[in-house]
């Protein structure tokens, strides 16, 4: 797997405090644009998004600029369906119901190493990155986060995958007494999602401990949850107790539920729409126009994974 | 009857409680908008709430009438009106959030019309709600005469595009809009029940029908 040096401009991550509030910042922005020529995206191992004072952040500048999602939205605004199905479900229920500890992530499948581990023994031991990505939803909205965690590569690496392990996949606790949603069958539950190999191994994908310099919020899939920017929100599994290696592709709860609507791919791309909305513009969140969607959600380094597949068809 | 006096009293303040009643979803939509209650994403918010009201006024204003007849409230008659009203405008506001969401762009707004069967059912309801709102006036009620509740019927087919547009258009919880498929169905199986039942009968005129509700 080849890993271009990234061609986006990226973001820088600065300590809590410095997170300027979407008011103040329109206020400041002027002074603080001048310091938005930011490095690129720590689309490498090493954890090159580090804070350098109050600088802005910004993943990109000019008219597709790209800005901290305020963390009141990000905490706010939730796609989590255990516990609810509207968006402002989560925020209210999920803090209350939901147990981060004692937590336990089972590693099996085809591996020699499996492993049940206890949340601290799990990220324990690999590297603590900071990542700013955006998070693109399939329903057409998005978010720009700053998130902290592991890389899932990593996770993987200690596992000793074996040489049929084709694919990951990854499952959330299924507790309908923690997670009343699932009480209700909107989806299979519980909530599966799945990676092709070279897919979780790339440099981009996160396991996710937090944002924001604080341990992950219970809406946001405490204690520990996938991000991978590249693709649609659904495919980023929240509040994940398993992690299997299968030699075929994993039943994932969105495809189960509507095949022809939610591909396993799920990559974001403009030119394949939504059977029932377009997908070529998204909202970002605390904006009004509708801003173009970006192919691999301006993640350009991860379209190798995907040569020569026809993404009108592995959507 | 000893519910005469209220009766009375009830026909006075029936279309002003209902214009209240009616009204309630906008006045908490304006009071969720200087509250900051309108949450992260307010126009996705604001179009949900809109649309929800439109169905629930239709769904209101399709019950006036079997109540009217279960109960022998004529006086809630006048109550269909408002309650129309409201849907309309509700339905109006719901457009409009979707047009500042689309950027007031004709090319995505016909795109969608035209390519997504959950907008087309939609605007489609839209257009067929509008002659409604605008023959709404007693004036031309009496100008259309046998005409004017043939072009009310509309209103059946408005509602059930309405309805069909929510379902088609979540993602997987089909909770609220097969709730709203119920109630529809419900209140037009006790419309084709009396008209099946009334055909052969004879009709009451509906210019008495409707001096007997307005009254």
């Amino acid at each position: 797997m080849l890993i271009k040096k990234p061609e986006i401009p990226s973001s820088e991550i600065t300590p809590e405090a410095a997170y300027l509030s979407r008011r103040q910042f329109f206020g400041a922005s002027a002074a603080a644009l001048a310091g938005a020529a930011v490095p690129a995206l720590a689309a490498c191992d090493t954890n090159e998004g580090v804070a350098k004072g109050a600088a802005l952040d910004t993943l990109d500048a000019g008219p597709q600029r790209d800005e901290l999602t305020p963390l009141a939205d990000v905490t706010s605004y939730n796609n989590f369906y255990e516990y609810g199905t509207d968006k402002e479900d989560p925020a209210r229920t999920a803090p209350g119901l939901l147990k981060t500890r004692p937590w336990t992530v089972v590693v099996d499948g085809l591996c020699d190493r499996p492993g049940r581990y206890g949340f601290d023994e799990f990220v324990r031991g690999t590297r603590q990155v900071d990542r700013t990505y955006r998070l693109r939803c399939v329903e057409a909205w998005s978010m720009v986060i700053p998130w902290s965690g592991i890389p899932l590569r990593d996770v993987i690496a200690r596992a000793r995958p074996r040489a049929g392990a084709r694919f990951v996949e990854l499952t959330t606790l299924l507790d309908p007494q923690q997670m009343p949603g699932q009480r209700r069958s909107v989806l299979a539950w519980p909530y599966v999602e799945g990676l092709r190999m070279d897919e979780a191994m790339h440099p981009l994908a996160l396991l996710a401990t937090g944002l924001y310099g604080r341990p992950m919020p219970a809406q946001n899939g405490a204690p520990i949850r996938l991000v991978v920017p590249w693709k649609y929100g659904f495919k980023s599994i929240k509040s994940i107790v398993r992690i299997r290696f299968t030699d075929t592709q994993p039943r994932t709860s969105w495809n189960l539920s509507a095949p022809r609507e939610y591909g396993f791919y799920a990559n974001v791309n403009p030119q394949v729409d939504h059977p029932r909305w377009t997908q070529a513009r998204e909202r970002r969140i605390g904006e009004w126009r509708r801003r173009p969607t970006l192919m691999f959600n301006g993640y350009p380094e991860v379209a190798s994974l995907y040569s020569g597949m026809d993404l009108r068809r592995n959507y | 009857m000893a519910g005469a006096s209220w009766q009375g009293a009830a026909a006075r303040w029936v279309r002003p409680a209902a214009w209240v009643a009616g009204l309630v979803p906008l006045i908490l939509l304006v009071a969720g908008a200087f509250t900051g209650g309108l949450g992260a994403d307010p126009i996705e918010y604001v179009t949900l709430r809109t649309g929800f009201a439109t169905l629930l006024m239709l769904m209101v204003t399709l019950a006036v009438s079997p109540v009217r007849k279960w109960t022998g409230w004529n006086w809630l008659a006048s109550t269909r009106r408002t309650f129309g009203l409201c849907a309309f405008l509700y339905v109006c506001l719901h457009l409009l959030t979707y047009l500042v969401d689309q950027g007031f762009s004709l090319g995505y707004i016909w795109e969608d019309v035209a390519e997504r069967p959950y907008v087309t059912a939609g605007f489609t309801a839209f257009l067929l709600l509008l002659p409604l709102a605008l023959t709404s006036t007693k004036a031309s009620i009496r100008r259309l005469g046998k005409r004017w509740q043939k072009l009310h019927r509309l209103v059946y087919l408005a509602a059930g595009l309405g309805v069909l547009h929510f379902i088609w258009l979540v993602k997987s919880d089909l909770r609220d809009p097969l709730i709203f498929a119920a109630v529809f169905g419900v209140l037009m199986a006790l419309r084709v029940r009396g008209w099946l039942a009334g055909r052969g009968k004879k009709v009451r005129p509906p210019a008495a029908r409707r001096a007997a509700m307005e009254s």
